[in-house]
């Protein structure tokens, strides 16, 4: 092994009866990174972290944590602390009890105990409610007892599934930050579960996008969002979401009936390739708009439907031909809906697919 | 701030469609304390208790008379003299055939059936319905199902196979079984145990998953996470099981005649053996003494026990 790797996982499979949730997995994190799971509900990103645990048996497969093979080990043997949607703290003990509970089950000293729990709680600043029960706290509170639970028993992998989706926008805008900041203070591997692709962005040092059970893409956040490796994933990343025009790349050039685009600047994943039918993926924040229109690469124009100011942009809904089209403007930008807006395109940051296997081209 | 909320309070005086409003009616709505619906219901369920409470204003009565003053006398009349005379009579004299004990013997009989009965089918239920809910194995569902189906079986159609697993069980391993309060106490935990792991599964599901996986990776085991985790949870269905298995327990006629013999049967059996003993005079003050111990344990149970009843009822009965 060149690098150290925290986790690596090996052809995973997980049936539930006849249904498969996880199909031949793999997957390596490195030792100190925050890797996020993202996908949308219901592709298995819950499941792959109870595998981690060990609190789902796969069917098939391998799972390392450090090197060591931890595939039939129980989820307390296995260096791994874990952070739920619901808290999941024990309601009839105080905070004290729920930080201390893991350490007493492995019977460490007591002193030793208590000198964990307290430099939890100073780290996660929850000294005043040691003595509380959880039915006491907010909800803020109560997630940070629950990452407090996973701190003490000293950890080489967290855990976290959804762990911000119950908590309100600002309290989870907060706490995001916070998790941040501890991982760079802990420098802990941190494996995290969301459908939220704020949260995956701005915490991820890299991003696995899943979908049936499948990893679709594993790259850095910038990665993912300039050079999504096929169309699911641009369409997934992205809020409004990219738009995509179907036509035929002929010589590196883009073609859609008036619509002719010649793909300078833009890295094709070959030096040659060949022509086909194909797909451009356009984000709505890099379409050029305004006076920047004059020296854009190449030029088209809308039909606005609806304009959604937002105070610091303005999202306008408008239709290209016959194929919608969304963009970003300025928040001080006036349109009109009827109104024919001149647009810019930049190709060299646009993305191409293959229009049959939906590949980047 | 407070030039914010004077302003306010100016304007709203200015303002015509408030001054309107505030002369209509505001707040609450009055009700009517003596409505139709209200005497409807307040008369029925006046009329209801009374069905229920005369039979035992007359049993409380008639328990503290004499028997001059009941053959005279009205039933509902309360006693001119109090005697407990009665009572005494029931507990420890009363006669069922040849031996004269009273029901003394039938209550001692009854607590050695109820607290080892009521502690092992508790017991069992509990960690079954644990085990059904949490840590589901292959087949888990299909053995609930089968003890479910059990619990729709009549019971005559099992006396007298358990009649003949106890005697030959009991031979096999050298101990009275039949006939004997232990196995009263096997039979009534056995019986106990289709509703109660019913209950106790229903109620172990309705605790969230997460809890249980969160106790799982702090490194507690199966019993590590019944006893630290579930059970300190779970006072309100434990408290359930305890009122029905105490009161059906201590309610049964049918498998107490049928198990036990003459010297160990339960309260209830010898109750009846009291009342309906042929020889002599009726003695209603005596019977309806007795009548009234019987009930006692069921009773005193209820009233300790009410509030957490409702409450073990409405957790446990929800999830299905
Ligand atoms: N215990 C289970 N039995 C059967 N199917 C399940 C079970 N748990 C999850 N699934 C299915 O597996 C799929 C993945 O679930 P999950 O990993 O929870 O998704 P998510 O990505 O939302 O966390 C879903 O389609 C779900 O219906
Ligand atoms: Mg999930």
């Amino acid at each position: 092994m060149a690098e150290q790797h925290s986790v690596e996982i090996r052809h995973l499979d997980l049936d539930f009866g006849a249904v498969k949730v996880l199909q031949d997995l793999n997957l390596d994190i490195h030792e100190g990174e925050f890797l996020v799971l993202l996908g949308s509900s219901g592709c298995g990103k819950s499941t792959l972290l109870n595998c981690i645990a060990g609190l789902l048996e796969p069917t098939d497969g391998q799972i390392f944590i450090k090197g060591r093979n931890v595939t039939w080990a129980e989820p307390s043997d296995r260096g791994i602390g874990m952070v739920f949607q619901s808290y999941a703290l024990y309601p009839q003990m105080t905070v004290r009890g729920n930080l201390s509970f893991g350490l007493k089950n492995a019977k460490v000293p007591k002193a030793e105990i208590e000198k964990r729990v307290n430099r939890a709680a100073e780290i996660l600043q929850i000294q005043p409610l040691l003595d509380r029960k959880p039915g006491a706290l907010s909800g803020g509170q109560r997630q940070r007892v629950a990452i407090g639970r996973a701190l003490v028993r000293d950890v080489d992998v967290f855990l976290f599934d959804e762990p911000l989706s119950n908590l309100d926008a600002k309290l989870r805008a907060d706490l995001r930050v916070e998790l941040k900041r501890l991982h760079q203070q802990l420098e802990n591997t941190m494996i995290y579960v969301t459908h939220d692709q704020v949260e995956a962005m701005t915490l991820a040092d890299r991003i696995a996008i899943m979908k049936g059970g499948q990893i679709m893409q594993l790259s850095t956040p910038d990665e993912i969002y300039n050079r999504p490796r096929n169309k699911y994933v641009a369409d997934f990343i992205g809020s409004p979401s990219m738009n995509f025009l179907d036509g035929h790349l002929e010589n590196h050039v883009f073609k859609r009936g008036d619509l002719v685009m010649p793909m300078t600047g833009y890295e094709f994943a070959a030096p040659k390739v060949a022509d086909r039918k194909a797909t451009i993926g356009i984000r709505p924040e890099h379409v050029i708009t305004g006076e920047l229109v004059q020296g854009a690469p190449v030029k088209s124009e809308i039909l606005v439907d609806v304009v959604e100011p937002m105070g610091s942009d303005t999202l306008v809904w408008g239709n290209m031909g016959d194929r919608p089209f969304r963009l970003r403007m300025d928040g001080n930008a006036r349109v009109k809906p009827g109104e024919r807006l001149p647009i810019g395109i930049d190709p060299s940051r646009a993305s191409l697919f293959d229009a049959s296997d939906e590949t980047r081209l | 701030m407070s030039d914010i909320g004077m302003l306010n309070t100016v304007k709203a005086a200015e303002d015509p469609v408030r001054r309107r409003l505030d002369s209509g009616p505001r707040g609450a709505r009055p009700k009517r304390a003596l409505s139709r619906g209200n005497i409807i219901l307040y008369g029925t369920l006046l009329v209801v208790s009374l069905y229920y409470l005369l039979p035992l204003y007359v049993m409380i009565v008639t328990s503290l008379k004499g028997m001059p003053e009941i053959r005279a006398g009205n039933v509902f009349a309360p006693p001119m003299e109090i005697t407990f005379q009665p009572w005494v009579k029931a507990w420890a004299e009363a006669c069922t055939g040849v031996n004269c004990e009273g029901l003394s013997r039938g209550f001692w009989n009854s607590v050695r059936i109820l607290i080892p009965s009521v502690i092992l089918s508790i017991t069992i239920a509990c960690i079954s319905g644990y085990t059904l809910s949490k840590w589901k194995f292959k087949g888990s569902d299909l053995f609930f199902t089968i003890l479910i189906v059990g619990a729709f079986i009549p019971y005559q159609v099992m006396l007298y196979p358990i009649v003949i697993m106890l005697r030959e069980v009991g031979n096999t391993l050298g101990v009275q079984l039949f006939g004997s309060l232990t196995g009263l106490v096997l039979v009534h935990s056995v019986f106990g145990m289709p509703i109660l792991t019913l209950l106790f599964r229903n109620y172990f599901a309705s605790i969230p998953d997460e809890l249980f996986k969160a106790a799982r990776v702090d490194g507690a085991g199966f019993w590590g996470i019944l006893f630290r985790i579930m059970l300190p949870m779970s006072l309100p269905i434990l408290v359930v099981a305890m009122i029905l298995q105490v009161t059906g327990i201590w309610n049964d006629f049918l498998f107490g005649v049928v198990y036990t013999r003459a010297d160990s049967y339960p309260m209830t059996v010898q109750l009846n053996n009291i009342v309906n003993s042929v020889q002599g005079i009726k003695e209603y003050n005596v019977n309806m003494a007795a009548t009234l111990l019987t009930g006692l344990v069921p009773l005193f149970i209820y009233f300790v026990s009410g509030k957490l009843f409702v409450r073990g009822i409405a957790a446990g009965a929800v999830k299905g």
